[in-house]
């Protein structure tokens, strides 16, 4: 723990759980799923957003004729990749939340309760 | 579509806009002295006892989020420069999903009142907590000074006050009602006040899209034809050869304004997630599963509401047309404004007035509240006092540094009134991402970070973006800098990110991988099981 015993450590219990129990938990295999779960969706889905985003970026200051290309009416192709940005968003949005409330919530919350346990 | 151009017009009917702003102020004033019977524990005075549902925070951060700046701001960039103005929009919006997947729930589970409560978990506490708040300060403060530099200029357009004094008045007036949403409501209050300001911006600008969406027969490509050819028509010089329907308009042209877009893009996807102000809401909410909930709920309004900017700016284009919206006295920021006028009359030009106001005041307010809870707990308490101050104590200094930052705002709003500083809130964005993002995504996902990995990075962020601007035409050497008479620019982008974002993340790499320093592996462990499990995160205060 810390030596200055900030009020920034809860007041309410994570303090009875030894340094040693924590080490042992973050190495169980149930935590280590955990953890690789989150991580293999979080981070290559932030690597395509952030892609995507760029190429969209990289076309808006390079590419204005292509942008500028009609497709429908006055509606060009700017402002359709621009507005699939915001579909992207929103898609992968809804996918998180989906993966977060079926994958990482069950196992987080079953972790939890056993450390809980422990400590009442 | 051309019209004579009026020296600086007056719209509307002022005592109408103070009327239904002053309503908005008796109601929000009762709202929060009734939400805030209970304010004594700095639980209650941080964090409104943790009491606000997903949704509930979601709202609120909308409204903290649509400031002024990007409901008149990107309006009116989209009716006078068309695609680029829309560029802004998808920044921010895409932005959240930095904060949905990798920041809003590990940061919920590990810290208390502040972003320094995170930052400094398994580093060494005072240096860490010292440098977080540093940030913290400056973001916002650069924030509050561009909103409150903005009120002057929605005064002269909405209230017919021309006068400086007059102005200042009411720039003055903004910053006491804040002072007092702070000290009464605490971030119970304050987060109220958001939550009845989103929902009025949101629904105002909901219904001003559907009237203009019916005016062109919901024909949207329509709408972009009558804004092409209002744009073409245009008087002013220099705005009828723009083509407003591709980018290019504003950044287009030379290499500097293409890499300078590219900065500015890059600022704004990254600095979302290092906002403290932002960060500062997910306390409020009970559990990181509502905190996820509030950034989807989040999501959703900002996306719709940046698409109804969408409509609306080209539809201020098309009905109001260039030339007015231009000689405005609010300039860009008036077509909004007009566009109300034009399709409500009075009536809903003093509601999109008054929530122009509203916006103003919510969002200084919730800037105050973080900066004040930043100074009060992590400079006070951990830095100066090393960590033997009561909470009551922590409240005390809040509220104490609440009502100093206020009068700092209101002097500092009055003296910049005028001035050019709409670069500010760019600036804001680009601080959070140099140096905020990269240690808090550090401190979150690697294990070997440590102290001086986030001391070269906090520092190293912060000096790199704010040297940068100061040497960039933003500042001097150009006609639209913010002192056009002096030159002493070498820095040729206005946006400093390309440079300052890739250069922290560096820092924090280089700095970390020096150090012997590995850290306490019990207290690395304890963060990382805690960050994901939510064992121990503070719960909600019972009522």
């Amino acid at each position: 723990m810390s030596e200055t015993g900030l009020p920034s450590r809860p007041e309410a219990n994570p303090e009875l759980i030894p340094g040693e129990r924590y080490l042992q938990v973050q190495a169980s295999p149930e935590f280590q799923d955990l953890r690789n779960r989150l991580r293999r969706f979080v981070f290559p889905m932030t690597a395509v957003f952030l892609i995507w985003y760029t190429i969209y970026v990289l076309l808006g200051a390079f590419a204005h004729d292509f942008m500028a290309t009609k497709v429908w009416g006055d509606v060009n192709v700017g402002l359709i990749i621009g507005l699939g940005q915001f579909l992207s968003t929103f898609l992968i949005t809804g996918l998180y939340v989906r993966f977060a409330n079926r994958n990482l919530d069950p196992r987080a919350g079953a972790l939890r309760a056993e450390l809980e346990s422990e400590i009442r | 579509m051309t019209t004579t151009v009026l020296a600086a017009e007056t719209i509307g009917n002022p005592v109408a806009n103070i009327g239904i702003f002053s309503l908005f102020v008796v109601v929000t004033m009762f709202v929060v002295i009734r939400a805030s019977k209970r304010n004594a524990t700095a639980d209650e005075f941080f964090t409104g006892g943790r009491g606000f549902s997903g949704p509930q925070n979601g709202i609120a951060i909308a409204g903290d989020y649509l400031s002024a700046a990007s409901f008149l701001g990107i309006a009116g960039a989209i009716a006078v420069y068309g695609y680029d103005g829309f560029l802004y929009s998808i920044g921010f919006l895409v932005a959240w999903l930095v904060a949905l997947l990798l920041v809003a729930e590990l940061l919920r589970n590990t810290g208390k009142f502040t972003m320094a409560d995170v930052l400094s978990f398994r580093l060494r506490q005072r240096p860490v907590r010292l440098a977080a708040a540093t940030n913290t300060l400056t973001v916002s403060l650069f924030y509050l000074l561009a909103q409150m530099a903005g009120a002057g200029g929605l005064v002269a357009l909405l209230l017919d006050i021309r006068s400086r004094t007059g102005q200042s008045v009411v720039i003055a007036v903004v910053g006491v009602l804040m002072i007092v949403y702070v000290l009464v409501g605490g971030m119970k209050g304050t987060t109220w006040v958001q939550i009845i300001k989103a929902v009025l911006l949101i629904v105002g600008a909901a219904v001003m899209t559907v009237m203009v969406l019916a005016k062109f027969g919901l024909n949207f490509s329509e709408i972009l034809g009558s804004a092409q050819s209002a744009i073409s028509g245009a008087t002013t010089e220099g705005v009828a050869k723009r083509d407003v329907l591709a980018p290019g308009a504003q950044y287009g042209g030379t290499l500097t304004s293409q890499i300078n877009f590219i900065s500015l893009a890059l600022a704004l996807v990254l600095g979302t997630a290092g906002l403290p102000h932002v960060l500062m809401r997910f306390y409020t909410v009970p559990t990181a599963k509502e905190a996820r909930r509030s950034v989807v709920w989040a999501i959703a309004l900002i996306g719709a509401f940046y698409l109804f900017t969408l409509v609306l700016g080209y539809g201020a284009a098309a009905l109001v047309g260039p030339d007015r919206i231009l000689s405005a006295a609010g300039g860009v920021n008036s077509a909004a404004p007009l566009l109300a006028f034009q399709l409500g009359g009075v009536v809903l030009l003093g509601v999109i007035s008054a929530v122009a106001f509203a916006t103003i005041l919510a969002v200084v307010a919730g800037l105050t509240i973080t900066a004040s809870a930043s100074f009060a707990h992590d400079i006070y308490a951990s830095v100066l006092k090393k960590g033997t101050v009561t909470e009551a104590e922590q409240v005390r200094v809040s509220r104490i540094t609440a009502v100093v930052l206020g009068v700092f705002a209101i002097g500092l709003g009055i003296l910049a009134n005028g001035q050019n500083v709409a670069f500010l809130v760019a600036l804001a964005f680009a601080v959070a991402a140099a140096a905020n993002l990269p240690t808090i995504v550090f401190s979150l996902y690697w294990k070997r970070f440590n102290t001086r990995g986030a001391l070269w990075s906090m520092y190293g962020g912060l000096i790199s973006t704010i040297v940068l601007i100061v040497f960039s035409p933003a500042v001097s050497g150009a006609k639209t800098a913010m002192i056009p008479g002096a030159d002493f620019a070498w820095f040729p982008l206005a946006n400093p990110g390309i440079v300052s974002i890739p250069l922290a993340f560096i820092l924090g790499i280089v700095g970390t991988l020096t150090s012997p320093d590995h850290g306490d592996p019990e207290l690395n462990a304890e963060m990382e099981v805690r960050s994901l499990t939510g064992i121990g995160a503070e719960k909600a205060v019972a009522h």
